[in-house]
């Protein structure tokens, strides 16, 4: 299944790789592929945002906008007047 | 001897102490659904921890069945701190929980036969991901609740397991520095544990991939449903009301009619999204869950009106017809919509994305379609057929 691919906030900056490989253990999507010692965007449009990657990154090479895609938490951070929030700690919202 | 660690320890708050009683917060927080999930204690550099049994009982299964039913979630948790499974010695490996009791349930039922220690974070009764995603399963936790139950002093080693979904809360290096524990990723399932362990803890590709078969989605379905009551209920009970209303003012054959067909239409459309909308994600057309969404409440009124269902019973006249062509898309693509929180593929981007244009739409649709089928119960309108 895929989602909306072109908005993705995630990039590279390959040059500051160390090759530690991190990122490609921690992303649920198989986003990165070790090329040469050094990690690659081999399927960038499958990227959620988690922020995993760019969390584990020592280098700092990994950029993204973290967040939960989650349509009821985006609503409830507008009602509260917050960014998005995802609720889930909450009983009555969704199970994201 | 007993520690912080200990089962009588005093309960000093979730920060301080490593661990609380497991039997009283157990009692305390489940209540009559209480489970004795551990059996006796295992001695330890830092005291005695409870030991956690790798077989679900019966009141474990019941307790899933309410919590995937959406019932006490919230409330539904273990103490954190560390816990044994086996006979775990100081080589054993150490591997990291949330404190939602099904994370911890699915996490000890994989280890049976092994010999094993769990470090459960307090993570407020959240998952694993969820959790990571906030940053409560993360690097603070990990490192306060490291330095809590000494654990240098209960291993040898220096490597503690993470689930590979607490990834987006913890950065590893920052774990290292703080407490010298290296942290390892593991795979996304627990029931995969054992062969990562037997692997020398590595990982195949297959267990770094998250899923959303058919089964993952189906599971999620009677929690959707108990969610979206709350939306369900309220519309339906203002269309049967209001169903009564015409010209001739209010009265309860036409409450009887059009207004309970309405409010049957309203479950019929939420039974269909939330049934169908996980069932056939994959195959829905679009990519937008809203879009999906709405399909799924045009095909609904398509199926009705091709069943030769429309008559003075269910939709009545064009208006209501037409009223119903909106209504239902309008519900069915909101509810859909808000699924993108429990799917495993969906971006913030992405939803920012499609709630701009989506968001205005269900509302132009929803109030079109009241109007349309306010105006209905009003002017008498040729009959369908």
């Amino acid at each position: 299944m895929r989602y909306l691919e072109s908005v993705v906030t995630l990039s590279l900056d390959a040059a500051r790789c160390n090759g530690c490989g991190l990122c490609v253990a921690v992303c649920p999507h198989a986003v990165f592929q070790m090329e040469q010692k050094r990690a690659v965007l081999a399927d960038r449009g499958a990227c959620m945002e988690c922020g995993a990657c760019a969390k584990n990154c020592e280098p700092g090479a990994i950029f993204v906008r973290a967040g939960v895609g989650c349509a009821a938490g985006v609503l409830a951070g507008l009602a509260a007047g917050t960014g998005p929030t995802c609720g889930c700690s909450q009983e009555a919202t969704p199970s994201c | 001897m007993t520690s912080p660690c200990g089962p009588d320890a005093p309960e000093r708050g979730a920060v301080s102490c490593c661990g609380t009683s497991p039997i009283r917060l157990e009692s305390r927080t489940l209540g009559r659904l209480a489970a004795p999930w551990t059996d006796g204690v295992q001695s330890t550099a830092v005291g005695e921890v409870p030991r956690a049994r790798t077989r679900l009982r019966f009141r474990d299964r019941l307790g899933t069945l309410m919590v995937r039913s959406g019932f006490g979630r919230s409330r539904y948790r273990v103490p954190p701190g560390l816990y044994a499974v086996g006979s775990p010695t100081g080589d054993s490996p150490v591997l990291l929980s949330a404190d939602y009791k099904l994370s911890f349930d699915h996490l000890r039922r994989a280890l049976g036969g092994r010999n094993v220690w769990i470090l459960v974070l307090d993570t407020h009764g959240i998952n694993v991901w969820c959790a990571a995603g906030k940053g409560t399963f993360g690097t603070a936790e990990i490192v306060r609740r490291v330095r809590a139950c000494g654990l240098s002093r209960v291993v040898q080693h220096h490597k503690i397991v993470s689930p590979q979904l607490g990834a987006p809360g913890i950065a590893a290096h920052e774990v290292r520095q703080a407490t010298g524990f290296h942290v390892v990723y593991g795979p996304v399932r627990a029931a995969d544990l054992p062969a990562f362990l037997d692997a020398r803890m590595v990982a195949n590709p297959e267990m770094r991939q998250v899923r959303f078969r058919l089964r993952d989605r189906l599971l999620l379905v009677p929690v959707e449903v108990t969610q979206n009551v709350r939306y369900l209920v309220p519309v339906a009970a203002v269309l049967l009301l209001l169903g009564g209303l015409s010209s001739h003012g209010f009265s309860f054959a036409g409450l009887a009619t059009t207004g309970a067909t309405s409010a049957a239409l309203v479950v019929a459309s939420y039974i269909t999204v939330l049934v169908l909308g996980p069932a056939l994600l994959p195959w829905l057309p679009g990519r937008a869950f809203s879009v999906k969404g709405a399909v799924l409440g045009l095909a609904l009124v398509g199926a009705l009106v091709a069943w030769g269902l429309p008559g003075p019973g269910l939709f009545g006249s064009w208006l209501h017809l037409a009223a119903w062509l909106v209504l239902a898309p309008a519900i069915t693509s909101f509810t859909l919509m808000n699924f993108t929180g429990s799917s495993t593929f969906t971006s913030l981007s992405g939803v920012l994305r499609e709630m701009r244009f989506a968001v205005p739409a269900q509302i132009s649709a929803g109030a079109l379609g009241l109007v349309l089928w306010l105006t209905g119960l009003f002017v008498q309108g040729r009959p369908v057929r």
